[in-house]
């Protein structure tokens, strides 16, 4: 079972219930559960404006990775529409360093049903649907007794808090594949398709799941909104920095003396994420590099941390807040055979749609498997810079870009350390045998 | 009773499956489900199973198969009873998994989707399973073991051999 | 839809709004690259080759995927393009073989021609690639795996082109495969295979060598080949097909056929008969030297001199000696439309005699009557792509004329076309019918009385009367409504369905045969009872002014072989067909009958005959044929075969030996030209006529009389509804024709004489029975119903 930490620095908005209990739903109303959805209710006629103004007013963006305004993303939904709306929760978590909505289904189902549901009022849709990962099967049972519950005590289903409008939620489960996270993709495999991505246009809110109006969010991004319309969307938003409303979840992973899911307001310094939150670097060892949202993220090096943890101050750093997810790297790690071992993932994962992807990452893999065996030249680091190059932007869904980009960073920010190796002068204490290279992304 | 006549699938699954089709908009949305609650009972998704959850989707076997074979927790050969899944992505692999993996290797004596001689355990070098925060960590079926070191490990194998582990599905 | 203008590479280009970027620019002559992109199939945006620079957009964006809009400015040719679309061709050669010098698709391929025109020769690998073994699918269908660029076009083809769904797409990233149906492990060879239709639509569209085909792979290069276009012998749709020919000692030998530059009536589509049942040519049965009848009762192949000579001078002494009326001629459904012509006229006019007839497919007497005044209401093939409703009685286009099923299946697809259909077989193409009406057995003469309005007809064409006035209401309700009409109505009845239908606004008629020249054969007169286009025996005419040949009726099919039976039936005179297989005739009928048969094997018909006389096939022959709906076009000399003749110059040979007059029985030469015809005698008369015509029309006289367009040209002076446009024909295009005959009231009075050929996918006839792949093909379905049987059993 993971363990909670926390840190006098929380900001507690999405995780407040974490830890009581909220999994039961008596626990959940208690603590001020399936309130907001009625004062959603309670709004009357100006109910759905009433909930995009104040998601609006929050400035929360998607906590998936792309950091997409949610207020804005449900205001795009045609308020009327022939085919049926659908609401659909992303909780496909998959992208490697990031467990956040994890804890969430664990600690907190309740509110990403309630979150469904204020989606579903604001654009009007009667049914959402909750997409756990195939290996969340423990969560899923979690979430199935929650929406259970719900049914039962009459918050789901028809005429839902006496307000004449019906709506219910399907909990569906995946079966493995990381490419399911990217929104079309997750509407193929709900549709009972492989999971390979969509051309766009059209968006989803316009044409998704079965043809119909869909707004899909990130778990968290959902679990978000009670609590948002609880607490107004100004003071939500005063959490963070501009444009860049509210806090997140950010999982801090690998060389920490205390790793965990912190929630931490947006903009919180990353030095002090690591140092302080995390409790620094472990066993005393020096630190080396960050992966700061999620292993798609190009790397920061040991003295490029000094910056906030929004979308914005990230961005400027020439990488990505991602999905919060911080991977921490101390000295000892090989970078060359990180970049291996991130790029093997891709390779995967990589649906195979469209050839710069599929091939891209296949060869980028081969050549560093082969450069991290000693059969390498230096060659075969332009060749690999060349070729994640000739996939950013070129591919048909980011899964291509999430690929390329981290690649670039590693052979960017650390060529002399791939010469080097190159050359026979490996730096850091290997991780992974030669005889290990076997498995799943290899 | 089934809607299906002479179902491979337990009276529970089959019953199961007769109503899961008629939740969604379509019929087809189950199939993902399905092709997993059905690998749950038989083990893998066997060429049987794929024909009678085409009939009951209504789509033809290559339908199913072009499904079945995108999904990775998806197979189509038996696995052992318990299936080891040691994560060895970023978080795991920066906090000791690839010695995980090894040390099962080692205790089981097998290899990458192998199986021992008893049909007990198989072992599988997998993806990020969502733990890195609690990392290195591993799924025996569906249950989650994280913070793991060798000696961790020989207790939850040994649980699983004394038939104590848990078997969520 | 309104047009939008863009510009593109500087050019100012227009299209009808909703037009694709990639499509708009290929009509303005700018061909943007794709792999995965194929006119008419969904779109997959996959291969990335299509990118392009549309301004104000943040990435190259891709052309299949860019609906047009107003003021869009693209470029398609920048250095950035050509790099992302180099750097693409360099991921696919890294795992791409480079067996170029022995793939079949070599000098065709489309990832050759990018990589030639993009430069990406260069390797960055030190990998090997991943190499596979080729797998059989079929006898006709192969699968080179590591050729396979994954654009999917051969699995859209499969299931959004053909309906059959055979191909699918497993596993996933580098993984990802092309996956037929039948699985290896459910197959009893362990080996994977398609349980399908065997179009080779797949293949067609494959971009590179990935799916090769079984009758052609490994034969020969394509530069080795002359390519001929020319129409597919085997059903009444009449495709096109381009026959690639190789020399060889003795003639010309056809090694491949397929859709070369789907520049035909069929567009994208040639079926599995059209793309490899050319092989009968090449069949070591085939007679190649004339057999005569010995006094043993042997036949013994002599000279051609010999062989003419005898049956010149016998048929002669029999019409001479018994009459014309003893004579029976039996002409094909693959002959031209220039023999057929030539056949029944030298029947008429040479042997004296109205005894004529061919296998009949379809009731086209029934229907030109029917129609005759309303020519406008015929409908060509092409209106099964267009047509906004169409209705199906009988039939099953899917098998018995696969490119009119494509073209409906598309025209649903595409255009949303309505498609009602009444069979009493559950047909496949009631997939894509908006109303599908199961017939009783044999319920189609109760379906066309009750359309015409008899009510109490409805409980004999269906169980289902409730479905079947909503299915006439339904049908009355369109307009321009295309109606295709099985062989099973015919006569009174098929008149019933055509007035009815004519009620309908701007309804259009076909009327489906089982041959490539079935229609013409028909149109041309090879009937007892019928000149060509229609024109009664014994009505006043031009065509009978001229021919002066007998006014009686002649004898039908049946009559002939009763006729022959009793012993009155001197010679009987067959070209290109097999009766005596096809109606199951005695062959001791015709034990006192002198027997000719023009062919290309020794079939139940010419195992018969006193004289055999090698035939040449269509595929072998230049002339024109007309199919199914109309439709006239071009047959092209493709193949050649030393020691036969074709049956145009057989007739006319054999015409010479009996001493006819050869310039009135094929007009060539300059005639008398100058006199307007005026002041001579009947027959000089008569070439004058023909050359008045020519002089006329522009055209110039033909100098042999085995110059086949002699017989065209009078085709198109006399023959009622063969207005052709001659440039249209000799480029290669079809034209419509439509039939203008005279109304008869008793059309119910002519004998039912329509045999359907009852063809399968996988046979064609007496001539299938050549075809080895067509065999092969037969063969394969068989064993695989087998297996399928035992696995069902085995699962029971």
């Amino acid at each position: 079972m993971p363990t909670l930490v926390s840190h006098p620095d929380e900001v507690k908005i999405v995780s407040r219930r974490f830890g009581q209990g909220a999994a039961d739903i008596e626990k959940y109303i208690e603590l001020d559960g399936y309130k907001a959805v009625q004062l959603a209710i309670s709004q009357g006629a100006e109910m759905s404006n009433w909930i995009i103004n104040t998601m609006k007013a929050s400035g929360l963006r998607g906590r998936g990775g792309a950091g997409f305004p949610t207020g804005m993303k449900w205001s795009f939904v045609p308020k009327v529409s022939e085919k049926p709306k659908y609401v659909l929760v992303n909780g496909d978590e998959s992208e490697p360093g990031t467990c956040k909505d994890h804890v969430i289904f664990l600690h907190d189902p309740h509110s990403v049903i309630e979150g469904t549901m204020i989606a579903g009022l604001a654009i009007g849709s009667k049914l959402g649907f909750i997409y756990l990962r195939g290996e969340y099967r423990y969560l899923l049972k979690q979430v199935e007794k929650a929406v259970a519950d719900a049914y039962a005590k009459g918050f789901l289903g028809k005429n839902i808090f006496g307000s004449g409008i019906d709506f219910d939620i399907i909990t569906q489960t995946g079966a493995g594949a990381y490419e399911v996270g990217e929104e079309s993709a997750l509407m193929e495999s709900l549709e009972g398709k492989r999971g390979v991505p969509r051309i766009k246009p059209p968006f989803p809110a316009v044409v998704g799941l079965y043809g119909g109006p869909t707004v899909i969010n990130n778990a968290e991004t959902i679990a978000n909104a009670p609590h948002i319309l609880l607490m107004g969307g100004e003071a939500y938003a005063k959490l963070g920095t501009e444009r860049n409303g509210g806090t997140r979840l950010f999982g801090i992973s690998g060389h920490v003396e205390r790793p965990g899911v912190y929630e931490l307001p947006m903009g919180y310094s990353l030095r002090k994420a690591i140092y302080e939150v995390a409790g620094g670097i472990k066993d005393g060892k020096k630190l080396k590099a960050v992966v700061p949202g999620g292993s798609s993220c190009p790397v920061l090096t040991a003295d490029e941390i000094d910056v906030g943890l929004d979308f914005d101050q990230m961005g400027k750093a020439g990488t990505m807040l991602g999905s919060g997810g911080i991977v921490v790297l101390d000295e000892t790690v090989s970078i060359v055979e990180f970049a291996m071992r991130v790029i093997s993932f891709y390779q995967h994962e990589s649906c195979g749609w469209c050839i710069p992807c599929r091939e891209g990452t296949d060869w980028i893999k081969k050549t560093l498997t082969r450069v991290y065996n000693g059969g390498g030249s230096k060659k075969d680091v332009d060749n690999v810079q060349y070729l994640a190059e000739n996939m950013m932007g070129r591919t048909f869904c980011p899964l291509g870009d999430a690929a390329a980009m981290p690649t670039l960073g590693f052979v960017k920010k650390f060529r002399k350390e791939f010469e080097d190796y190159i050359e026979g002068h490996k730096a850091g204490t290997p991780l992974i045998t030669v005889e290990q290279l076997v498995g799943a992304g290899h | 009773m089934s809607t299906v006549t002479n179902t491979i699938f337990s009276p529970e699954l089959a019953a199961r499956f007769d109503h899961l089709v008629t939740i969604y908009p379509v019929k087809r949305s189950a199939l993902v489900p399905m092709l997993l609650y059905a690998q749950d009972e038989i083990g893998y998704v066997s060429d049987a199973a794929v024909s009678e959850i085409a009939v009951r989707i209504g789509i033809n076997d290559l339908e199913v198969r072009n499904v079945l074979s995108y999904y990775s927790m998806l197979r189509t050969k038996p696995a052992g009873k318990y299936n080891v899944q040691v994560c060895t992505n970023i978080s795991c692999m920066l906090r000791g998994g690839y010695g995980i993996l090894d040390h099962c290797k080692k205790t089981l004596g097998i290899g990458h989707k192998e199986t021992t001689a008893d049909g007990t355990f198989s072992l599988e070098e997998v993806e990020c399973i969502g733990a890195c925060c609690w990392a290195p960590a591993m799924q025996v079926n569906y249950d989650f073991h994280d913070g793991l070191t060798p000696e961790k490990v020989d207790v939850v194998l040994q649980q699983y051999r004394d038939g104590q582990g848990k078997d969520v599905k | 839809m309104a047009d939008v203008t863009l510009i593109v590479d500087g050019k100012q280009i227009t299209a009808p709004a909703g037009t694709l970027l990639i499509e708009a620019c290929k009509s303005a002559g700018i061909e943007i690259p794709a792999f995965c992109y194929y006119p008419g199939l969904s779109l997959q945006a996959a291969c990335r080759m299509c990118v392009v620079r549309i301004e104000k957009q943040p990435k190259l964006a891709t052309a299949c995927t860019t609906t047009i809009a107003e003021g869009m400015v693209v470029q398609t040719e920048t250095p950035e393009i050509a790099q992302a679309r180099k750097a693409t061709l360099q991921l696919l050669l890294g795992n791409h073989p480079l067996d170029c010098p022995v793939c079949d698709a070599g000098g065709e391929c489309e990832l050759q021609d990018m990589t030639f025109k993009y430069g990406a020769a260069e390797s960055f690998y030190a990998e090997p690639k991943n190499h596979r073994e080729e797998q059989k699918w079929s006898p006709v269908v192969y699968f080179d795996r590591p050729r396979c660029i994954l654009c999917y076009r051969c699995v859209r083809m499969c299931g959004e082109g053909m309906d059959v769904f055979a191909l699918g797409i497993q596993n996933r990233g580098s993984s990802a495969v092309i996956a037929p149906n039948v699985p290896a492990q459910l197959s009893p060879d362990d080996l994977a295979h398609v349980d399908c239709e065997q179009c080779g639509m797949c293949i067609d569209a494959c971009p590179v060598g990935a799916l090769t085909s079984g009758t052609y792979r490994y034969k020969t290069r394509p530069w080795e080949m002359n390519h001929v276009a020319t129409v597919c012998t085997h059903c009444g749709d009449g495709c096109k097909t381009t026959l690639g020919v190789r020399s060889t000692s003795d003639g010309s030998e056809i090694v491949r056929g397929d859709n070369r530059d789907k520049s035909g009536i069929n567009n994208d589509f040639l079926c599995n008969k059209g793309r490899y049942a050319f092989d009968f040519a090449n069949h070591e049965d085939r007679i190649t030297q004339p057999l005569v009848r010995q006094a043993n009762g042997e036949l013994k192949p002599v000279s051609w001199e010999i062989a003419l000579d005898h049956v010149g001078k016998k048929l002669r002494e029999l019409r001479d000696t018994r009459g014309g009326k003893s004579i029976g001629v039996i002409g094909g459904n693959r002959l031209t439309n220039e023999e057929a012509y030539l056949l029944q006229k030298f029947a008429r006019t040479v042997l004296h005699t109205n005894n004529i007839d061919h296998h009949r497919t379809a009731d086209y007497v029934a229907f030109a009557q029917s129609l005759a005044g309303h020519g406008e209401r015929t409908a060509s093939l092409h209106d099964t792509l267009k047509a906004p409703a169409v209705l199906i009685v009988g039939g099953d286009p899917t098998v018995q004329s696969p490119a009119t099923a494509w073209n409906l299946r598309t025209n649903v697809r595409l255009n949303r076309a309505k498609l009602y259909i009444a069979n009493a077989a559950e047909i496949k193409l009631r997939r894509q019918a908006k109303a599908f009406l199961q017939l009783a057995p044999f319920g189609y003469n109760a379906l066309a009385a009750y359309l015409a309005g008899d009510e109490a007809a409805a409980l004999s064409a269906t169980s289902d009367t409730a479905a079947l006035s909503s299915f006439r209401d339904a049908v009355k309700a369109e307009e321009n409504l295309l109606i295709l009409i099985g062989s099973e109505l015919r006569g009174a009845e098929l008149k019933k369905l055509i007035d009815f239908g004519l009620t309908i606004p701007g309804a259009k008629f076909a009327l489906l045969s089982d041959y490539v020249n079935s229609r013409g054969a028909a149109d041309m007169g090879l009937l007892p009872d019928m000149l060509p286009g229609y024109t009664p025996v014994g009505a006043t005419s031009p065509m009978a002014t001229e021919y002066a040949g007998p006014n009686a009726l002649g004898l039908d099919m049946l009559e002939m072989f009763d006729s022959a039976d009793r012993g009155n039936l001197s010679a009987l005179y067959v070209v290109g067909a097999n009766p005596v297989a096809r109606y199951s005739i005695d062959p001791a009928t015709l034990k006192n009958t002198f027997v000719v048969v023009q062919e290309m094997f020794l079939t139940e018909t010419a195992a018969l005959a006193d004289v055999v006389l090698p035939a040449a096939n269509l595929y072998e022959k230049a002339g024109s044929v007309t199919n199914s709906y109309g439709d006239l076009q071009q047959v092209s000399k493709a193949g050649d075969r030393a020691g036969v003749r074709t049956d145009f110059e057989m007739i006319v040979r054999v015409a010479d030996k009996i001493g006819a007059n050869m310039q009135s029985l094929v007009p060539f030469g300059k005639g008398l030209r100058a006199d307007m015809g005026q002041t001579r005698g009947v027959q000089s008369g008569e070439a004058d006529r023909h050359a008045v015509w020519l002089t006329a029309n522009n055209m110039e006289p033909r100098l042999s009389p085995f110059d086949s367009f002699a017989i065209l040209d009078e085709i198109q002076r006399l023959v009622p509804g063969y207005n052709i446009l001659r440039l249209q024909l000799l480029s290669g295009n079809d034209q419509h024709l439509s039939p203008a005959a005279t109304p008869l009231v008793q059309i119910s009075n002519r004998r039912d004489l329509v045999v359907p050929a009852n063809d399968t996918l996988f046979t064609s006839g007496t001539l299938g029975r050549y075809s080895t792949m067509l065999c092969d093909l037969q063969q394969n379905e068989i064993l695989r119903a087998s297996n399928l049987t035992q696995i069902q059993t085995a699962a029971d």
